[in-house]
């Protein structure tokens, strides 16, 4: 497995896509994170009539509360939820995909039958379903919903590379040498799949956010009066013509955070086709 | 044997078709060459070899002759001439105007070299169509005419056919045919037999061989067999490292090499009629960028001197129309053959059977492919099994090292039946027979480091653990000429031969009594194989361990086997002791297989 | 280099007979039956699916109804009338679908009205805004990738590359915020913001409404397209086939449209339908964002008044268009594929 040595890291740094969509990620990142507690104002503190220029640098919002806040308090959520959702779609669909590719036969028909009609819904359309007939969704809710629709398109990529593995001579090898079958899964073909799991996971991130987002911007949210990036777009539309902060704000900190999470995805890809000379 | 006499009534017409001179092709944006000082004459209606391993750099020298250079290289000097005009001179427009027309090229890997959206008939005169030569009925005959003088069908259905509709054979004669068609002068081919069949082989190279005498053209076969050489060329330039270190005709440098790469290689090559303590060449073949200074060859080289990392030595004279680059030539004394040459095995010694096959079917799925095997395999000794692709040869081995389970009839070992597939067999049973595969780049796991390696089986079967793991790790890489530095690295930074040795040290790790072998040379070069196969005989001598040998290689089988096997679609053919089986085969498709077995002798 | 050879099970490549041939229509048909009932079978699946998501989980009456579930408990015996749910659930599912294969797809809840009534007219209007959309984005699409492909290493290809990168990941609704804030409201003032349609006219009859949802529809799924199709015609430009037309010497632009751009379609056509399948979902969103009078303005609508009947047919159209869009994918995948081709036939 890869250690973190100088070697390592003087590789990332000389990949400048890795690199600069790491920045950009961890900037933002930290912007959610620390943002409430370098914010100016509460967050739902009313500073100034609604849509003017009150408040901080950005103006207030469609209730009069300051924009500048907002932005900063509105990122943990959707930070957190996605990040959750991400991590539940990756593990979910890598056990899939990589057991359905090991075991074959009609375990891995079945299995895959399966996941086909999981895949043929859009990927926003399992969360609206569900969210119709829930009145107030729960955090947990979105996170299950957004990592269930992730789930099947993991598990098709992990089953694709798995599958290339699975017939290598090298687990061939550790077959005959007797090795016990979870072994076979956790030290011969997991590991050598890094590269496209990892590029992966940032590919679903960038999506996580976006869905999560947009799910806001739809109008559901788990916390109606909170800040959240999505909702807040939706809450100030009006604005736009008066005082576009409140929906630009949050809108551009979205974009920019998926820019950086889609650039350390494909930077992984570029690392692990270039170190892959073999 | 194949052996085609040059045509003796070829008369030189207005000088040589193709003359090379001082070429270097070096690496994009670094300044380092790839291959330089290349010098080569080639005259109608001639063969000549271009022999080398890999790293050499032949297939560049290849390609250079039509202009061309791979992505990150680039023809940075030297004259490539075409009768009077220089191809490395002209306008990239006037460059493509002779590829084709004037000088043609057979590439090497015939299944990826066709397009395989387009219908092969299309294909073939696609050229023709494009130059507007002829009308489309002449180019349709035409088209006809060379698929018949390769010995393919010349139909219509056969016309409509894709690429992957042919076998390998037949794609690599359609390539022929299409090179052919626009009568070249020169043609180039790349190992154009790479992956084919002994026997396809052999008529592939009939083919090229009659095609170029009667059309009276120029080939620069480049290839890496030095027995297929021996065979259609009439004259031979062996590479190393980018240059050119033995040029001359083929009798003169088969019987006297003068070069010492020259004469390793020809240690190096198993011989059909003869049995031979094969032997490789120390350290590997250097990478554009890390090659000695000096002469490329003096840090492998058993005669080097300090005089040799001096400078780089010219080409000097050994005889007439013999040239080689070593400055020791008139030192290092006349090479002998009969210096490698070693004992067959008796085939009246004792036999010590430690595993039995019996009754042996094997099934893929529904289908039988393998019918009635019978044969053993006794302590210490070497059984080869033998055969072209599709013989069953691998099918069987993988019974016997339990990667296969669907097989009937019985597989003893040490008088026990064992049990079909690895997983259901003891422990035991499982550590004493290993398995070892054919592709280096493929059978070791690419995030392990050597260590973890070769240290698992010992874990898995109990061998040693932890500290003495580790120190008996060291000590079979080093038998398996590894030094310990090779410890905490990963495999992508080890050659084809290094990975196939570790892959032995794995296997040797749990102290099997019975190797079995799955082609573990034929992805290898030539001078690595002759190394692999000194170290596994020496194992067998010292530690006692069988092997079951799979190959094509017939010659191969001479200098490792006392025993063979020639299967054939799934069925033993013959089998008996190698001498008997080689020097007197009962069968015909023995003796065809031997027939068409290019090589050197 | 590597001289390796494969073991294949006997007598399976080394034969040369000519590939038999059933009646080639027949063969067809009946991959395209087989095809065409596991398509079917998905629905059928997701149908289920679709069920079970919206009629088991959470009360609907209580979304329904929200606050006014306490006080009026005539109104929720209306509805649980209504909604039959004192049936099974697994009777009320094939009441369903039965319904949905007869053309009967329920009765809106918020408006009383025949849901296939009320999204007839949706339907057509965003089959017009994917059509439109598709057939801008698939020319732009390739026509970067192309180009891209044939400055490859210059400065060109790599400022396109960092543009469609960061385009790629970008959410659909970010892209036509910024459309709008840049074309309709603070920088220019071009096109409106909002879909005006007069009720009953369609808004392709008011194009200038139509250009920035299509807009936004375009960058959001061109750039993937473009990223891949760039990286296949690499590959296919690298590969061994377009090296030895080089050495034929075949010219270039004969290269490129003969040997590369044919070999390159199989992969291209897949990424296009995957993308194209994507914008069933897309419109979600985007048609909110510009009140665009379509089925997924529609679905937000229905979905927020828990609308179950609408949200249930809504969903299995959307579907269907994803399941379809993949569907015919494959054939012209296969059509495409000389070697898939003949397999099928013999």
């Amino acid at each position: 497995m890869s250690v973190l040595t100088t070697t390592s890291v003087r590789r990332v740094t000389r990949q400048k896509r890795l690199f600069v969509g790491m920045i950009i990620t961890a900037v933002v990142v930290a912007l959610a994170i620390v943002g409430p507690w370098i914010a100016p104002y509460g967050e739902n503190e009313i500073v100034g009539k609604p849509f003017t220029h009150s408040g901080s640098f950005l103006g207030t919002d469609y209730l009069g509360q300051d924009v500048l806040t907002r932005v900063l308090a509105g990122g943990r959520s959707i930070l957190v939820i996605s990040v959750l959702a991400t991590l539940l779609g990756m593990v979910g669909g890598i056990l899939i995909g990589v057991v359905a590719a090991y075991v074959g036969g009609w375990f891995d028909e079945v299995v895959m039958r399966l996941n086909d009609v999981a895949l043929a819904f859009p990927q926003i359309l399992l969360a609206l379903l569900v969210l119709s007939s829930v009145e107030q969704p729960k955090w947990w809710m979105i996170v299950l919903l957004v990592g269930a629709s992730h789930a099947p398109r993991v598990a098709r990529l992990a089953r694709g590379v798995a599958l290339g593995l699975v017939s290598r001579d090298f687990v061939a090898s550790a077959e005959a040498l007797g090795e016990s079958r979870i072994r076979v899964v956790i030290a011969e073909v997991l590991p050598n799949m890094n590269a496209p799991l990892l590029a992966e996971a940032g590919l679903r991130l960038t999506y996580s956010i976006g869905m999560v987002a947009g799910l806001g911007f739809l109008g559901f949210s788990t916390d109606p009066g909170a800040a959240d990036w999505g909702l807040m777009i939706n809450e100030n539309r009006l604005g736009l013509l008066v005082l576009p902060w409140g929906v630009l704000a949050p809108v551009i900190v979205i974009g920019v955070f998926t820019i950086g999470t889609n650039l350390m995805a494909d930077g992984i890809t570029q690392l692990a086709e270039k170190g892959d000379d073999s | 044997m194949t052996s085609v006499a040059p045509d003796e009534t070829t008369p030189a017409t207005n000088g040589p078709a193709c003359s090379v001179d001082g070429l270097r092709v070096a690496l994009t944006g670094r300044g380092i060459d790839v291959v330089d000082e290349i010098q080569l004459v080639l005259e109608p209606g001639e063969v000549v070899g271009l022999v080398g391993e890999s790293g050499s750099g032949k297939t560049t020298v290849g390609t250079a002759l039509l202009g061309y250079s791979r992505l990150g290289a680039f023809i940075e000097r030297g004259h490539v001439m075409l009768g009077d005009r220089d191809v490395l001179s002209l306008g990239w427009k006037d460059v493509r105007q002779l590829r084709g027309e004037e000088i043609a090229y057979v590439p090497q890997d015939p299944a990826s070299a066709l397009n395989p959206t387009i219908r092969i008939g299309r294909q073939l005169v696609e050229l023709l169509e494009l130059r507007d030569i002829g009308t489309g009925t002449e180019r349709d005959e035409r088209a006809r005419a060379g698929l018949a003088e390769v010995g393919l069908p010349n139909d219509d259905e056969f016309l409509q056919r894709y690429p992957h509709q042919l076998s390998g054979g037949q794609v690599q004669r359609v390539a022929l045919a299409m090179a052919f068609l626009p009568r070249p002068k020169v043609l180039v081919l790349d190992e154009p037999t790479t992956g084919l069949d002994v026997t396809t082989q052999g008529m592939v190279l009939d083919t090229m061989n009659q095609l170029c005498r009667s059309h009276q053209v120029a080939a620069l076969y480049v290839t890496h067999d030095l027995a297929v050489i021996a065979n259609i060329a009439d004259r031979v330039a062996v590479m190393y490292a980018g240059r050119i270190v033995e040029l001359g005709p083929r009798e003169a440098l088969f019987d006297e090499p003068a070069h010492p790469y020259t004469r390793a290689l020809l240690d190096a090559i198993p011989h059909l009629k003869q049995a031979r303590a094969l032997s490789g060449i120390p350290g590997r073949t250097p990478g554009p960028g890390r090659r000695p200074e000096g002469c490329r060859f003096h840090d492998r080289c058993a005669y080097a001197i300090d005089r040799c990392a001096e400078a780089e030595p010219e080409l000097y004279d050994v005889a007439p129309g013999h040239t080689a680059r070593c400055i020791r030539i008139d030192e290092i004394g006349r090479w002998d053959i009969n210096l490698g040459t070693s004992h067959d095995t008796d085939p009246d010694k004792s036999r010590d059977v430690i595993l039995a096959v019996r009754d042996l079917d094997v099934f893929y799925g529904h289908k039988q492919v393998v019918h009635d095997v019978d044969f053993d395999l006794a302590r210490s000794e070497c059984v080869a099994l033998v055969g072209e692709s599709g013989s069953g040869k691998t099918t069987i081995s993988r019974c016997v090292g339990g990667l296969h389970r669907n097989w009937t009839g019985a597989i003893d070992f040490e008088g026990r039946e064992l049990a079909r597939g690895a997983r259901r067999r003891s422990d035991e049973d499982r550590k004493r027979i290993q398995y070892i595969f054919q592709n280096p780049y493929l059978s070791l796991n690419p995030r392990m480091t050597i260590e973890q390696i070769v240290k698992r089986p010992m874990k898995l079967f109990g061998i040693a653990k932890g500290r003495e793991a580790t120190d008996r790790v060291v000590d079979l890489l080093e038998q398996v000429a590894l030094g310990p530095g090779v410890l905490k690295l990963q495999t992508n930074r080890l050659s084809g031969g290094e990975r196939q040795r570790v892959a032995i040290a794995r296997a040797l790790a749990a102290e099997p009594d019975v190797l079995v072998c799955d082609e573990i040379t034929s992805a290898l070069d030539v001078s690595v194989q002759g190394a692999i196969v000194e170290l596994l005989e020496g194992l067998r001598n010292s530690r006692g361990i069988s092997m079951l040998f799979v190959t094509h290689n017939l010659a191969l089988v001479r200098s490792i086997a006392a025993r063979v096997q020639i299967l054939s679609g799934g069925r033993l053919v013959e089998s008996g002791p190698v001498v008997e089986v080689m020097d007197r085969p009962r069968k015909d498709y023995t003796r065809e297989l031997l027939a068409n077995s290019p090589s050197i002798d | 280099m590597a001289q390796v050879t494969t073991e294949q099970p006997a007598a399976a490549t080394t034969t040369t007979e000519p590939p038999r041939r059933r009646s080639p229509w027949g063969a067809w048909a009946f991959w395209l039956a087989r095809r065409l009932g596991l398509a079917i079978l998905t629905l059928w699946l997701v149908s289920v699916l679709v069920f079970f998501a919206t009629a088991a989980l959470g009360d609907p009456i209580r979304a329904i109804l929200g606050k006014d579930y306490e006080s009026s408990p005539s109104r929720v015996a209306t509805l649980e009338d209504q909604l039959n749910l004192d049936q099974p659930l697994v009777e009320r599912y094939f009441d369903w679908l039965g319904g949905l294969l007869t053309g009967d797809l329920g009765t809106s809840l918020s408006n009383r009205l025949p849901v296939s009534e009320l999204i007839g007219d949706r339907v057509v209007n965003t089959a017009v805004l994917v059509i439109v959309s598709a057939v801008v984005m698939i020319p732009v699409a390739f026509g970067i990738a192309m180009i891209s492909a044939n400055a490859r290493g210059k400065r060109l290809d790599q400022v396109i590359q960092v543009i469609l990168l960061g385009l790629a990941g970008v959410p659909e609704f970010v892209i036509g915020i910024l459309l709008v804030a840049l074309l309709s409201t603070t920088v220019f003032h071009v096109f409106p913001a909002v879909t005006i349609s007069a009720g009953g006219e369609g808004p392709w009859q008011n194009p200038g409404s139509m250009v920035l949802p299509v807009l936004t529809l375009v960058l959001a799924i061109a750039p993937y397209v473009a990223r891949i199709v760039r990286s296949t015609l690499l590959e296919v430009l690298d590969s061994d086939y377009v090296e030895l037309a080089r050495l034929k010497g075949i010219p270039e632009g004969v290269v490129m449209r003969k040997h590369a751009l044919l070999n390159a379609i199989v992969p291209s056509i897949q990424v296009v339908a995957l993308q194209l399948a994507w914008l069933a979902g897309g419109i979600v969103i985007v048609e909110y964002l510009f009140s665009y009078p379509g089925i997924g303005a529609s679905l937000v609508d229905s979905v927020r008044n828990s609308d179950i009947p609408m949200v249930q047919a809504l969903s299995m159209i959307i579907a269907a268009i994803y399941v379809g869009v993949n569907l015919i994918a494959d054939v012209l995948s296969i059509l495409f594929t000389p070697r898939a081709r003949t397999a099928i036939t013999s």
